[in-house]
Order: structure tokens, then sequence, then C-alpha cells
């Protein structure tokens, strides 16, 4: 490995992010995110689940033998999961209740799988443990991101601080209630894969068939 | 009898997995480039949870909830909160003995599924059937009809989805949007065009 543990915490931020390039943990991203607070959480949960299970798995990586590693994998995920589970509900019931599913559902969420198998099974403690911060946090910018813009402009507030006065509230601003459904979430995450794509061509696929110039006769 | 019927309806599409829970999205996004794979995930997925949310709403109401180890002399144990391991240990457990039957018994549908059985462990379509019925408390028959109605939902939204993007890989996408951008954007329509159902009520 030739990276530097700094560019292995800044690389999955924008150049190699988890959810636009890798297309991994992309079912949580969209359900989440209609407010800051909740996708704050969820980044917090999702980069301690990450960063924990990668180094464990990485500890124990010469004595698991290959055939049954999903399984044993699974286990340590699993077991982190329901410890933050537990911890959300006994201190935040309210922010438990609004992610419901979804904190369970971090354990099949293919972030943490992906850099288990990918990343914590080659490398050191150290490493992966920094790995999985970076890909947590790649992750969390995203969400981030796509719940700064369901926020700001579908409830006009950021982190329940009301930023742009409603006409319900005697302000001028008409909020867009499709931006707190689900659908909106596609649009946004679809939308800011075009704004990273453009700021970094080298991330564009390539087509299956071009279009052909034909000069006229 | 009709409660089942409107649960089905409901699950297959009011509540979407796919498009209105956004579960399993990363193999939606990922399989849905050719119908003919999309149709054998979706009925592979279909079979596992069918088989896993009855499987897992027993393990549930005959061993983890509060009171149902009274059996064996224990009135005050809960052991809900070891829910989610056992959940998933059910479904990699399933998968696995769900692969080896088929491949015993039925060749031909092996060989058809075979690449996306073990897919299907980390799919979180599968995972969030079983929550969802832990959450709602649905009863042993309850939960076999919404086990196989939302995979069938999950089905269909990506036969539909893989449908659409065999047509456009011919269209001239902006370059930034290509694969996966127009994809989402893509998804996000068919989720407007499905909420259109909640209004139906039953």
């Amino acid at each position: 490995m030739a990276q530097t543990r700094r560019e292995m915490l800044i690389d999955p931020l924008v150049d190699n992010n988890p959810i636009t390039l890798q297309v991994l943990g992309i079912c949580s991203a969209l359900a989440v995110t209609s407010s800051l607070k909740v996708a704050l959480v969820m980044t917090i949960a999702v980069t301690i689940v990450t960063a924990f299970s990668s180094m464990f798995i990485s500890m124990i990586r010469n004595h698991i033998p290959s055939s049954i590693r999903i399984i044993v994998q699974m286990v340590i995920i699993a077991s982190l999961v329901i410890m933050v589970d537990q911890v959300l509900k006994a201190f935040a019931f309210e922010i438990s209740k609004t992610l419901s599913v979804f904190v369970g559902l971090i354990i099949t969420n293919c972030i943490v799988m992906g850099r288990a198998e990918a990343f914590a099974m080659k490398n050191t403690p150290l490493d992966s443990f920094v790995d999985g911060i970076g890909n947590g946090l790649g992750y969390g910018l995203i969400l981030m991101l796509v719940g700064f813009f369901r926020e700001l402009f579908g409830s006009g507030s950021l982190f329940g601080v009301t930023v742009l006065e409603t006409v319900n509230n005697g302000g001028w601003y008409v909020p867009n209630g499709l931006l707190l459904l689900p659908p909106s979430a596609f649009f946004v995450i679809g939308l800011l894969i075009w704004a990273f794509r453009t700021w970094k061509p080298a991330q564009v696929e390539e087509r299956e068939y071009k279009i052909q110039n034909v000069e006229a006769h | 009898m009709e409660g089942l019927l409107s649960l089905a309806v409901k699950a297959i599409f009011v509540e979407n997995l796919a498009l209105s829970f956004f579960l399993g999205m990363c193999t939606f996004i990922a399989v849905s480039k050719k119908v003919s794979t999309a149709i054998g995930l979706g009925i592979s997925v279909m079979l596992v949870q069918a088989i896993t949310v009855p499987a897992n709403n027993l393990l549930l109401t005959k061993l983890l909830s509060p009171g149902a180890l009274a059996w064996a002399g224990f009135d005050n144990v809960d052991l809900t909160f070891l829910s989610l391991i056992s959940y998933i240990g059910v479904i990699a457990a399933l998968v696995q003995i769900l692969e080896m039957v088929l491949d015993k018994f039925f060749p031909p549908l092996y060989n058809a599924l075979g690449v996306f059985l073990p897919l299907i462990t980390v799919n979180c379509a599968i995972m969030g059937g079983s929550i969802f019925m832990g959450e709602r408390g649905y009863n042993f028959v309850e939960s076999a009809t919404y086990g196989l109605s939302s995979g069938f939902g999950w089905a269909l939204a990506i036969t539909a989805m893989a449908g659409i993007r065999e047509k456009m890989k011919y269209s001239d996408v902006p370059d930034g949007l290509q694969g996966l951008g127009i994809t989402f954007i893509t998804a996000g329509l068919m989720a407007m065009a499905f909420m259109s159902f909640s209004g139906v009520k039953l």
C-alpha cells in the first residue's frame, strides 16, 4: 500500500466516494436524508461501525478461514450495529424512532461489508481503521449534502432552526413539498453525481453506444 | 382473507420495498442493466423473502420476544436485542441451504439463479422485510403473505427498471449523467409514479 494514512482518509471523500463512485450504501442514503439532524446521526453511526468493524476484522484477518469469512464479518458487524442501536435507543429515542429500520440495516449496508472485504482483509488494523473512517465520512458527506438541500428547500430550516421563513408561519418562502418526499432524494443524488463528474471528468462512465456525427451530403 | 389481500396489495404497490423504502438499492442499481438478469434476481429475492420473513417471525415469537421462553422456565427474559444478529444469521443460513437444495434438485433453476443467490445475503430488502415484520407485529400468516408480496413488489420494480434502462442506453445523455446519474433520476421518476398508489385504500 503506497497510500499514506492522510490519503486514505481524504481519498474516499471525493475521488473515490463510496456512494457516487463505488455505488455502495445507497439504500440508507436515500431514506434518512429528509432532515439534517437525522442524516448527521446516521453518518456518525455508519462511520463508527465501518471504522471499528474494519479494525476488528483486520485484527483477526489471519485467523479467519476464507470459506466462512462472510459469516465471521457479519457477526462482527452485527454486534457493533446492535451496540449502536441500543445506545441510540437509550440516549436519542426520538431520532432512533425516525431512523426506524435503517439502524438495523447498517448490517447490510454494502459500505461496511465492502470495506471489510476489499480493504480490512489485506491491511493492518490501524490502516483499516483510518480507511473505515474515511469511507464513513465520504458517505456522510453525500448524506449531509442531500440532507442540506432537502431540509433547506423542503421545510425552510437547517437542523430544525428556521432559515427561510415559510408562508405558513407568516414568512415569504413557499416550501417545496416534493423535497420532503422520498423520490426527491433520487433527483438530488443524481444531480450531485452530475456535479461531481463535471468537476472530476475522470469519473465519467464510458458509453455503450456512441452517437456519431454523420456529415450531410 | 380480505385483510391478507389488502396487506399483499399494500406491500406490492403502496409500500414497495425498492421504490418507497429504498431497500435493496445497491443491487437494484447494479444488476438492472438487462431484463433477463433482473428477472432472475427478482425471482430469487422473492423466493428468499417468502421463506425468511416467516422463519424470522417464528424465531421472534417463539424465542426472542419478552416472555417467549416461559416454556423453558425463563419467564422474564427479553432477548429482542438479539433480533438483528439472529435475523442475519437466519438469512445467511437459508440462502446457503437454498443454494444447495436448488443445486441438488433443480439444476436448471440453480444455473439461472446461481450468481445472484450469494448476493442476496447482503440485500437490504431481505433484512428490511424481516425488521418491518418485527416492528409491525405481524403474525405467522400475515408475515408469510408480507414476505411473498413484498418480494414480488421488489421483483416488479427491478424488472421495470431494467426494461427502461435497456431502452435508455441508446439515448444521448449528458456526459456527467451517463450511467449512474441518469439511473438515479429514472428511479426517482419511477418512485413518483409508484407514489400515486398511496391514495389506494382497501
